[in-house]
């Protein structure tokens, strides 16, 4: 536990930013949302540094998790290099002091906006997302108070009616990236917008994952090893994004790919969003 | 007390004020799978109410309903809300006056039919759209019209869809609420044949609040007139139309005979 | 006695003196110039013209200054000045394409053709307070990002005024250049724009009528209600397809003599973006637009504006309309901040009259329910009783 006495007296702000107190009630929160898998624990969210909408509940996570023995990696849509992945982890280098990393097996802290890292995380890390709109149920349900009637009965479907919508109009489940989950066999949970090639990699996984929606007022929480399941139906089984190109820099084939316009006459290329991953695969190529 | 066994509902001293005005007083009934109650009076006489605490929507101030299970008897207003909401969406279904009110009008008439199915557990596309078919052939509602949103439906049509989506989860008991009103009399006549007919076939027990007299006559079984929310006559529907005994109850009967 | 409050003419000037006392300010502190404010306050400047609806930096400033900061009051100075002067032509629509971009991103790609331009913005600024603002005039030298030659920015960060591949955008890049997936920007069909400040606007209303009006409306209630449409008061999957905020030369035809004339240049916003629609009857799923455009910097509006543009097309495009973002009249007759602080701002007016016949309409309500309901708790109110009687009382 940090405290401001440890920090140093001329500066203004608390290690992490946030005062002691706030930092208590945020990892209270934490605990509540770890012990019941999926359900949105309400937590009195902070103005931030940045704006809401572009990280501060994970911010807040993130701020409240920090110790100074921690290695920090933030990023933003897969990649350590973009502007807002860059903003947070100087934010954080910053105002705590805590050494950052870009690779994946390194950090013990992984902010991540868009993306879960392509490498399997591990029990010794904490993957925090950024989210935007906690409530799955906002895109049909605008009350709140009938949104959590549905989660407190877990009668889900007018969820399920979305899937057999797009079926039914389209042929498949028109979902691409947000796409809901259930966790622990239980509570009906955004698993904020990953692209949903993403969504297996929360199935069981080892790392402890926690969403914070600063703007709204919400954290929720997958514990390690716990059961997440995409929604679908018996014949029409979720499915992820296949891609059929592969990496052109490191040449993945099993990685999500960002597509890179080469100009406005339709040539493009596609490479590693997992930039990290994309360095580390090209690094031991050139190694052997 | 336990109803006997093929009781589905049985309603016991259920009072319900609003401020002053007591709403309901007193209601005691019970009903039987396969059996149609009428429940007629003039607006305000606490019939819609009634079905309202009926259907868990309003709770009763006094009073039991008690609701057959598959090997019980329950009393949906001593449950916790949270076993209410489990028990009475596969049990109770309420069908409302206007189809609006128990629709969804921006998702498709087979969504509409397929989406209690799914949240009581359906989970096979195929199967939730067979169903829809069939519910839409048995509401006179051509199958490739499944696809559409019922915006775009009649009222008649509507109100059959509505119908569909209530029944096709094979609740007990069905509570309809002026299941005609707002209708065209040619309408009116066709959906009446087509509940006669829904009825018999699934032989479910059913509660209809009405003030129209007619409909009464052809659907129910038994009748019982309300007036200031309390029961002032009950019997079965030919003896209380033929032979109505409470004078207003006579008001009403020769109102509608004059038309 | 009673003495009632007459014509306030003293009232009113001493009023305006203490106006013109407290916009001044403490008189040991230097006085505010208008250049001042034009240069240093320019977002405020900005927002004041496109909400205003007339391009002239220096009467926003004065306007900014003769209200003293409260921009709604300076957008209204400005919009009364407006209304004064002589229409003498009509400027051919602004080529965004040959916009001299200052900043350009686009989100639906990690790199786009052109490059992203990050420009001068507060979007990755750490909101802390900086101190250093506090004192004298700010010593950092930022010459390096003036004038020809003189770029020493590395990478994509340039402040790209002069830079050959920023000038050499389409109109149409990145996602917006495959038409295979992104409707056209047409043209009106009829091919005539309609001029709100001169016709009024008739609902349901065309989209060249929205445009015009969402332009000119109040920052505050756009952005709210494009809010709103991202909480799910009416979803409608945007993407910003592209940002770009530069000069473009604003070019006039002279019919007379045939001729079309480059009159100067004017600073703008530009925002397109792009939504997943399907619901579209015959046609095949695609990307549908939303279109912002402001005068000066104000990327805040130029995207609610976007947004809002697309959500009051749902109906166009085949969607239920059920929420306030999606209903043109809704929107359009609410977003005006100067009628809208009008009619807010009018009840302060004296309203004694129509008060006095409620009061009167209010003790016949009264007696009537004391009378229906035998409620002899229910006495005649004092003040409530008909007008002849008060007069006769003591």
């Amino acid at each position: 536990m940090e405290t401001d006495l440890a920090f140093d007296d001329d500066d203004v702000y608390s290690f992490a930013y946030l005062d002691e107190m706030t930092k208590r009630m945020i990892r209270r929160a934490i605990l509540k949302a770890v012990a019941v898998p999926g359900y949105q624990v309400p937590f009195g969210s902070r103005e931030m540094p940045l704006p809401p909408g572009w990280g501060t509940g994970g911010l807040q996570v993130t701020a409240s998790l920090l110790g100074r023995d921690d290695r920090l990696k933030v990023i933003d849509q897969g990649a350590d290099d973009t502007t807002n992945a860059v903003s947070i982890r100087r934010f954080f280098a910053e105002v705590s002091g805590v050494a950052t990393t870009e690779r994946t097996g390194e950090a013990t802290i992984i902010q991540t906006r868009h993306r879960i890292p392509e490498r399997a995380l591990t029990e010794d890390q904490i993957i925090v997302f950024q989210q935007p709109q906690p409530e799955p149920l906002r895109r049909f349900i605008t009350e709140e108070a009938v949104a959590r009637k549905i989660h407190a009965f877990a009668r889900y479907g007018v969820m399920y009616v979305r899937l057999y919508e797009d079926i039914s109009r389209l042929g498949h489940i028109a979902m691409s990236s947000d796409y809901p989950v259930v966790v622990n066999g239980r509570y009906l949970a955004s698993p904020s917008p990953i692209p949903k090639f993403d969504n297996p990699k929360l199935h069981r996984s080892r790392a402890l994952a926690l969403f914070g929606a600063g703007r709204e007022r919400r954290i929720h929480a997958i514990p390690p090893f716990t059961e997440v399941k995409s929604l679908d139906f018996a014949d029409y089984p979720f499915t992820v994004q296949r891609f059929e190109a592969c990496c052109s820099a490191c040449g993945a084939q099993d990685s999500y790919l960002d597509e890179i316009l080469l100009d406005d006459g339709g040539r493009r290329a596609f490479v590693c969003s997992d930039t990290a991953y994309c360095a580390e695969r090209r690094g031991e190529r050139t190694e052997s | 007390m336990k109803p006997r066994a093929r009781e589905i509902l049985r309603v016991e001293r259920l009072s319900k004020t609003f401020g002053r005005v007591p709403a309901c007083s007193t209601v005691s009934f019970s009903l039987r799978q396969g059996e149609v109650l009428g429940i007629v009076g003039e607006s305000g006489s606490g019939k819609s109410t009634l079905l309202r605490c009926l259907a868990g929507r309003i709770q009763p101030d006094e009073g039991k309903v008690l609701v057959a299970s598959d090997d019980h008897v329950v009393d949906i207003w001593a449950m916790d809300e949270a076993s209410r909401e489990q028990f009475l969406p596969t049990t109770a279904s309420l069908i409302h006056q206007n189809p609006r009110d128990g629709l969804r009008l921006d998702i498709s008439a087979g969504g509409n039919i397929a989406e209690p199915l799914m949240a009581a557990g359906g989970r096979h596309y195929g199967s939730l759209r067979a169903t829809a078919l069939e519910w839409l052939e048995k509401v006179d509602i051509e199958g490739w019209r499944i696809d559409d949103l019922p915006e775009i439906f009649s009222g008649g049509m509507q109100q059959r869809l509505q119908i569909a989506r209530g029944l096709a989860t094979h609740p007990r008991l069905v509570l309809m609420d002026e299941p005609t009103g707002g209708l065209d009399v040619s309408v009116q006549a066709k959906l009446l044949d087509l509940l006669r007919g829904l009825v018999r076939e699934l032989g479910i027990a059913v509660v209809v609040v009405t003030h129209d007299i007619g409909v009464a006559r052809l659907l129910a079984d038994r009748l019982m007139v309300m007036q200031r929310g309390r029961v002032i006559e009950e019997g079965l529907t030919d003896q209380v139309l033929d032979d109505p005994h409470h004078p207003y109850t006579q008001l009403l009967v020769s109102s509608v005979l004059q038309v | 006695m009673i003495t009632s409050i007459k014509g306030g003419e003293a009232a009113i000037a001493a009023s305006h003196r203490l106006l013109a006392k407290r916009r001044r300010g403490n008189p040991a502190i230097v006085d505010l110039s208008v250049d001042q404010i034009r240069e240093q306050l320019s977002l405020a400047v900005d927002r004041v013209m496109s909400e205003g609806s007339l391009y002239d930096p220096g009467l926003a400033a004065l306007a900014i200054k003769q209200a003293e900061g409260d921009l709604t009051e300076a957008i209204y100075l400005l919009r009364a000045f407006r209304t004064t002067l002589t229409r003498f032509g009509h400027a051919k629509p602004v080529d965004t394409s040959a916009m001299v971009v200052r900043r350009r991103i686009a989100t639906t790609h990690k790199d786009v053709p052109g490059g992203q331009l990050l420009g001068p913005t507060y979007d990755y600024t750490h909101r802390i307070l900086d101190v250093a603002l506090m004192g004298e005039a700010g010593s950092d030298d930022l010459s390096d990002l003036d004038g020809e030659g003189a770029e020493k920015n590395e990478g994509r960060n340039r402040d790209c005024m002069l830079d050959a591949a920023a000038c050499a955008l389409t109109r149409d890049c990145g996602v917006l250049a495959r038409a295979e997936i992104v409707e056209n920007a047409r043209p009106d069909e009829e091919g005539k724009v309609a001029d709100i400040t001169r016709d009024p606007v008739v609902f349901p209303s065309r989209r060249d009528q929205r445009l015009q009006s969402l332009a000119r409306g109040d920052e505050g209630f756009l952005m709210g209600l494009c809010y709103s449409t991202m909480r799910g008061y009416g979803r409608s999957h945007p993407f910003i397809a592209e940002l770009r905020y530069g000069d473009v030369t604003v070019v006039l035809s002279i019919p007379e003599l045939d001729i079309s004339v480059g009159i100067g240049a004017i600073r703008l916003t530009e925002c397109q973006t792009v939504h997943l629609t399907t619901r579209d009857g015959s046609l095949p799923p695609r990307y549908t637009r939303g279109y912002g455009l402001v005068f000066g910097h104000g990327e805040r509006k130029a995207i609610s504006m976007a947004m809002l543009d697309r959500a009051l097309r749902s109906a166009e495009l085949g969607e239920t309309v059920a929420y306030p973002a999606q209903d043109d009249e809704f929107v359009l007759s609410h977003s005006d901040s100067v009628a809208a602080s009008g009619l807010v701002q009018h009840l302060k007016l004296p309203h004694y009259v129509d008060f006095q016949a409620e009061l009167q309409l209010l003790g016949q309500m009264r007696a009537d329910y004391a009378e229906r309901h035998a409620d002899p708790g229910l006495k005649p109110v004092a003040g409530l009783a008909p007008i002849m009687e008060a007069q006769g009382g003591d």
